[in-house]
């Protein structure tokens, strides 16, 4: 009699030690990592591998996901782009991974948008970007337009009364489609066209002498000048190292930047830079435990206690918690269950407050504008009174003003035309 | 303890002036500092104002740190902690007693901030508290940092110190300072286009700035007008310092193309070895200077020295390696070396991924290059950029003499023209070609010492500028070096020149396409080589 | 003497390496179409999609090996450029497939493509006309290579530029082409370059029958180029190339116009690259300037070399092969797979100058024997 309860615990503890080694013996969740691990664009991706490795550790070691672990395919895409498509179709039709996390350029994720939507195949892509897209197969972590620059432009009106601007970018369609939109909002407000210059280089441009002379010049007539820039990675080192030499201070003419996070900047020295600014949505100074847990999360697993923390990280972050919450909201990880079980998805980000993923597949969230310190950290000055809702389409360009993305029925539309009622490209 | 009895002095002489006007309620410099912890970036403007106002000993200081940004102050107490990074350790002390104290958590500081407008606020009330500073260098730069702020009472400081002054250098901004102000705010139209004559003279970008809005917003046509002479006086030198400017840029790209051309004037140019490595000799040049710097902190300003010639025997040692493993077995078939090389500078690219992270990494600048040589407010020529093209030009020289004046740069020339004779002669070929193989990559090295200075350091810095370098080698003359130097600067000042009418990319392009026609025209570039075995 | 050896050694029988050659190209080719469309994903005997494209690629890049073998192989001249030649082919097919996008973009315009709208165009740029016909497409990816091979070689060739000075103006070439493509101005949709095609000659390029007929044209078109240049080399147009190669001042002085040969065979190279890079951007689904990048095109030599460049079948067999390991390494070892692929090409150079295609008779004959005649007359530039 007193036995009984004994032996009908011990056999509950038996079941559920084979119950639960049933379930990590099941088949893993594959996600697949598709960053460049060499060529030029390794600098920045290799950083948001590591950091998909690290959440998917901590995941296992949280238990794994629908009681199986998960596991980590990387591959890579060497900075060619085709290659981007082809690992792409790798990782869905050979290794049958059930999400992608990668990407960093939009001529990649241009590249890999086909086979996505071929295979219907699940990725996260964690960058901001020039916007004009939303797929059904795609989730954008990283911010829009409206959530970058437009705030940025602001800021640099309201606060420090910028009446002159440069816009300078390489030459590629983000910066292409950042300064298209803000040459529109400016003249919107009613800068006068010859208060707006516009200046293109090349990828990795290395000699900014004349460029960085010009922009002198242009800011000495008398208004108040600031540069917007949208220069792409590796030639930043070489702009901000001549900014500094020909003493360009951000006293008189503040650069803001969109493209320059803590890893841009953990690469030189910036004491001659203190005081330009960056827009993000996460910056490493933010004061808020998140903030910190994730720090010293991401040091702990890379074991440098130097390593710098950045936006793209947050959007990864951000992405993946959602990916989990919907994959158990959905029960499988089965592409449109999970594709309908985002949309509503909400997480803790990393700045205090709550990311939302919205029915066009991009996040809500708040928008920092931070100056540059001399240790390669930003100095948070503003930030907007809530979140921003990430816009797929423009509101600034005349052919995209019309279009709305919306992937929650009825409608099930990345570019549903308002004026003719009509869904344009694919149709699912 | 001495600044302890001065602070003690001040306060109370602080609590006697509150208690006398005790009405007023005038907030006390320690008052200000508790709120100074709880503004926002919007109110903590005024608050700095009323600290300027009590005229406190230690405002200076505190701006000073405040601006450097190294204020914070404790959370459980509000006492301001000033946190300086001295050779990449934390040292944390008290601001009011100047006591030094322990470390404290990320989570327990919070730092005072500051945005440009507050930046730009201090540096006007540094300038304001250092008018009397006895440097005259400080008190010139305070004199010009109070140029786009002249209030009637700086009006009024500058013209009494003007009568003490004797610098000349600082009395002539003194008078360009009154000479604004009288422009603006004088008391007659006469007294006005004076002051306008005066800053005609004057190419500081304030006067000019102020020129235009008075020629664009004067209330009287004649005021309007002299600015209008003025400015255009004023244009015709910017005009003619602009080209300066850019006959200085285009040397200074020239002079960055010589550096990253030259070592491959020798493996390529005389050795005749498509070495398409030498990007990565570049690299590792600039990778010997960050290691250099890790392992000499604090000696920033030194550490170049070193980098230097460690670059050259770090790169150097490499390009042996290479020649003595790979190239020597592939004599005779230059076209071959393009493929073994090739897969060497993929190998090396990797090794520094492997080894130093994909990550850039950071390559400071020594006190001494940073910073310009200011030749008028218009002209100015970056240190940096300076030091860069005579730099250059040493390296340039001090390889012609190794070439053209030593034993190893006679046997050099001498297999490069006909090994076969050279060794006839006694020349050990083998010995000397490693020599000239690691000559090269050495001097590629240096390149890159100079190149982190400029640019990343990363693992793809050779990428960038392996075919600008095949470029002005050849366009200069396979085998020559005083064609490689020619060719840079031929073609730095000419990119520089088109760039402000094409664009950046057309002018790249340009000056492409113009090589292709010239190679054309002339198949062996500007100064082929003459010499038996030149065809 | 094996019989794989006779197989592919019989240069001077009337079979010569063609017929075998075409006969494993295109039964490989069969094979691997069979398994695609016939056999369920279950079988063992599948060839999954993603081999069919794979292979497509793989196949349109030793076409690109062919087209520099050509040159380099048979006539000495090193190409460090011919990646802008297979890149104007690819953006001459690209044209052609966004033009068959029509209303079906992202913004719904029926004529501009979705970059030229977003870039506020309103009419199409005069250089995009006629695009829109599978039939001039084609003759462009024919013409628009072959017409600036003509110039350029016409200029080069003319003037003797030779050796290396030759192969860094052809990089020069390239690297313009590169930076003109990237500017958004040009009208070719800048850095993102052509994607998101729908269908070509009507026929949807998602479907697995699509693909697997690009794949066999491919290997026919790779096969039948193989043939013709097997053709042409043997004629005494052929001979003359080689002799260029073996001592151009003396054919000259024999009263060959030197130039124009070279110009002729350039030309016929170029229009081979051209045709590749039309083949490879179906396939692939994009094509930007990053296909212009030097880098690229000094690949293609590479797999050239490794295959053994004088040899037509060791070219394909290079540009399979190093492809293939590529492709593995990437996906097996992403962070060292440089190492593997730089040491290859050095150990190749060092141990097997002639490529792989030289390694039989590396192997079978003795190494002092080997050592006479492992150097080819062919002396390139020497300097």
């Amino acid at each position: 009699m007193t036995l009984k309860p004994i032996l009908q615990g011990l056999t509950f503890a038996v079941a559920s030690t084979v119950l639960s080694t049933a379930a990590i013996a099941e088949d893993p969740i594959k996600v697949g990592v598709l960053h460049s691990l060499s060529g030029t664009m390794a600098i920045s991706e290799t950083t948001l591998k590591d950091t998909v490795l690290m959440m998917v550790e901590q995941q296992n070691e949280a238990g794994g996901l629908l009681g199986r672990p998960l596991e980590a395919v990387v591959v890579d895409p060497a900075s060619n782009w085709p290659l981007f498509a082809e690992k792409a179709r790798e990782l869905l039709t050979q290794e049958e991974v059930d999400v992608i996390f990668g990407s960093w350029t939009s001529v990649s994720r241009k590249s890999v948008l086909p086979v996505l939507e071929e295979l219907n195949g699940l990725m996260f892509y964690p960058v901001q970007y020039e916007g004009e897209e939303s797929s059904r197969n795609v989730f954008y972590t990283g911010a829009a337009p409206n959530q970058q620059a437009i705030p940025a432009v602001d800021y640099l009106r309201n606060e420090l009364g910028v009446e002159r601007w440069v816009l300078a970018g390489t030459d590629y369609v983000y910066p292409r489609t950042t300064n298209k939109i803000l040459e529109a909002y400016l003249m919107d407000l009613g800068v006068a066209e010859e208060d707006i210059m516009i200046n293109y280089t090349p990828f990795s441009h290395s000699d900014w002498q004349s460029i960085v002379s010009d922009i002198k010049t242009f800011g000495s007539a008398g208004k108040k000048t600031a540069v917007v820039s949208t220069i792409n990675g590796d030639a930043n080192v070489p702009f901000y190292k001549e900014l500094g030499n020909q003493g360009v201070s951000s006293g008189d003419i503040p650069v803001i930047a969109f493209s320059v996070g803590e890893e841009e900047l953990s690469g030189f020295d910036t004491s001659p830079l203190v005081g330009h600014l960056a827009a993000w949505n996460y910056f490493q100074s933010v004061d808020a435990d998140a903030n910190y847990d994730f720090i010293d999360m991401w040091h702990a697993y890379i074991g440098d206690e130097d390593r710098v923390t950045n936006d793209p990280m947050e959007a990864t972050y951000i992405g993946f918690k959602m990916w989990v919450q919907a994959v158990e909201l959905a029960g499988t990880t089965d592409v449109d269950a999970v594709e309908q079980a985002m949309i509503g998805q909400t997480v803790a980000n990393l700045t205090g407050g709550t990311a939302v993923m919205n029915k066009n597949h991009h996040l809500s969230k708040p928008v920092l504008i931070g100056e540059i310190q001399d240790d390669g950290q930003f100095e948070i000055v503003w930030q907007t009174a809530g979140v921003v809702p990430g816009d797929a389409w423009s509101d600034f360009l005349p052919g995209s003003r019309m279009l709305l993305a919306d992937w929650a029925p009825p409608l099930k539309c990345g570019n549903y035309n308002t004026e003719t009622g009509t869904c344009s490209g694919t149709v699912y | 303890m001495k600044q302890a009895l001065l602070m003690l002095g001040c306060w109370l002489a602080l609590w006697s002036t509150q208690t006398m006007a005790e009405t007023e309620t005038t907030p006390s410099y320690e008052d200000l500092l508790i709120e100074l912890t709880e503004a926002n970036l919007n109110t903590t403007q005024p608050i700095l104002e009323q600290i300027e106002a009590t005229e406190h000993p230690d405002v200076l200081v505190l701006f000073k740190t405040l601006l450097d940004g190294n204020l914070n102050f404790r959370k459980a107490d509000q006492a301001l902690i000033s946190i300086i990074d001295i050779n990449g350790t934390d040292q944390y002390t008290e601001f009011s007693t100047g006591t030094a104290i322990d470390p404290l958590g990320r989570r327990d500081v919070t730092k005072i901030r500051v945005n440009n407008n507050l930046r730009n606020y201090l540096t006007s009330a540094i300038g304001r508290l250092q008018l009397t500073s006895p440097n005259p260098e400080l008190r010139k730069a305070a004199v010009l940092s109070l140029l786009d702020n002249l209030q009637p009472s700086t009006a009024a400081e500058l013209t009494r110190l003007r009568t003490e002054e004797d610098n000349r250098s600082v009395l002539a901004s003194i008078d360009l300072a009154l000479a604004m102000y009288s422009a603006e705010s004088g008391d007659s139209t006469a007294a006005k286009i004076t002051a306008i004559d005066k800053l005609s003279e004057s190419l500081e970008p304030s006067a000019r700035n102020l020129l235009f809005s008075l020629e664009r917003d004067a209330e009287d046509p004649a005021v309007q007008d002299a600015a209008t002479e003025a400015l255009k006086k004023i244009d015709g030198k910017v005009t003619f310092y602009g080209y300066v400017d850019q006959l200085f840029f285009g040397l200074s790209l020239g002079s960055v193309l010589l550096l990253a051309a030259i070592g491959l004037a020798i493996t390529f140019g005389v050795m005749g070895v498509i070495n398409m490595a030498h990007g990565e000799m570049l690299m590792l040049g600039a990778y010997t200077t960050y290691v250099v710097q890790l392992l000499m902190p604090g000696y920033i300003n030194y550490s170049i020295w070193v980098a230097i010639p460690a670059a050259f025997i770090v790169a150097g040692l490499f390009g042996i390696l290479i020649e003595r493993c790979v190239i020597r077995f592939l004599h005779g078939r230059p076209l071959e070396t393009l493929l073994a090389t090739f897969g060497i500078s993929l190998i090396l690219q990797q090794l520094v991924r492997t080894v130093f992270s994909p990550l850039n990494r950071r390559v400071a600048a020594p006190d001494w290059m940073s910073g310009s040589l200011e030749i008028n407010p218009v002209l100015s020529l970056t240190y940096n950029r300076l030091t860069i093209l005579i730099f250059a030009l040493i390296v340039f020289v001090a390889l012609l003499l190794i070439m053209k004046k030593t034993a190893l740069g006679l046997y050099v020339r001498a297999v490069s023209q006909n090994r076969d004779m050279a060794k006839a002669m006694g020349i050990k070929t083998d010995r000397v070609d490693a020599l000239t193989f690691g000559l090269g990559s050495g001097i590629a090295g240096i390149g890159g010492v100079a190149l982190s200075q400029l640019t990343n350091v990363g693992p793809n810095l050779g990428q960038a500028y392996i075919i600008d370098s095949f470029m002005v080698v050849v366009f200069g003359g396979v085998g020559n070096l005083l064609g490689t130097l020619v060719a840079a600067f031929t073609l730095g000042i000419a990119n520089k020149f088109l760039e402000p009418i094409t664009g950046t990319v057309l002018a790249s392009i340009l000056v492409l396409v113009f090589i292709i026609l010239f190679i054309q025209k002339r198949p062996k570039g500007l100064f082929p080589q003459r010499g038996r075995a030149s065809e | 003497m094996t019989l794989w050896q006779t197989f592919l050694s019989r240069r001077n029988s009337l079979g010569s390496p063609v017929l075998p050659f075409v006969t494993i190209l295109l039964g490989l080719t069969a094979l691997a179409a069979v398994g695609n469309l016939w056999f369920p994903p279950e079988s063992a005997l599948h060839v999954s999609t993603y081999t069919i494209t794979l292979l497509g690629k793989y196949l349109s890049f030793a076409m690109l090996a062919l087209a520099v073998d050509i040159v380099w192989g048979y006539c000495g001249i090193l190409s460090l450029g011919h990646g802008a030649f297979f890149a104007l082919g690819g953006y001459a097919m690209g044209m052609y497939l966004m033009r068959q996008i029509g209303s079906r973009g992202v913004y719904g315009d029926p004529v501009l493509p979705d970059f030229m709208v977003f870039l506020d165009w309103d009419v199409l740029p005069w250089y995009w006309l006629g695009m829109d016909q599978f039939w001039f497409a084609m003759l462009m990816v024919l013409l628009v290579p072959g017409l600036l091979a003509f110039v350029f070689g016409w200029l080069a060739f003319h003037s003797r530029v030779t050796g290396v000075y030759l192969s860094i103006i052809t990089q020069a070439l390239t690297y313009a082409l590169m930076l003109a493509f990237f500017r958004n101005e040009m009208g070719f949709g800048g850095n993102n370059g052509l994607t998101d095609f729908k269908d070509l000659l009507g026929f949807s390029l998602q479907a697995d029958t699509t693909r697997v007929a690009l794949l066999i044209s491919t290997a026919l078109i790779l096969a039948g180029l193989f043939t013709l240049t097997h053709w042409v080399l043997k004629t005494r147009f052929g001979k003359v190339i080689e002799a260029i190669r073996d001592g151009e001042p003396r054919v000259r002085f024999l009263g060959y116009r030197t130039d124009r040969y070279k110009v002729a065979l350039f030309v016929y190279s170029a229009m081979i690259a051209g045709i590749a890079g039309a083949l490879y951007v179906p396939q692939v689904g994009i094509i930007n300037p990053g296909e212009f990048a030097p880098l690229n095109s000094i690949e293609i030599v590479v797999w050239v070399a490794v295959g053994g460049r004088g040899t037509l079948y060791g070219a394909v067999i290079g540009a399979l092969l190093v492809n293939y390991a590529k492709t593995r390494f990437t996906a097996l070892m992403p962070d060292g797979w440089l190492f593997m692929l730089g040491a290859l090409f050095v150990l190749v150079t060092l141990l097997l100058p002639k490529g792989l295609a030289g390694l039989y008779g590396q192997l079978s004959t003795s190494w002092k024997r080997d050592q006479t005649d492992q150097h080819p007359p062919n002396k390139e530039a020497t300097s």
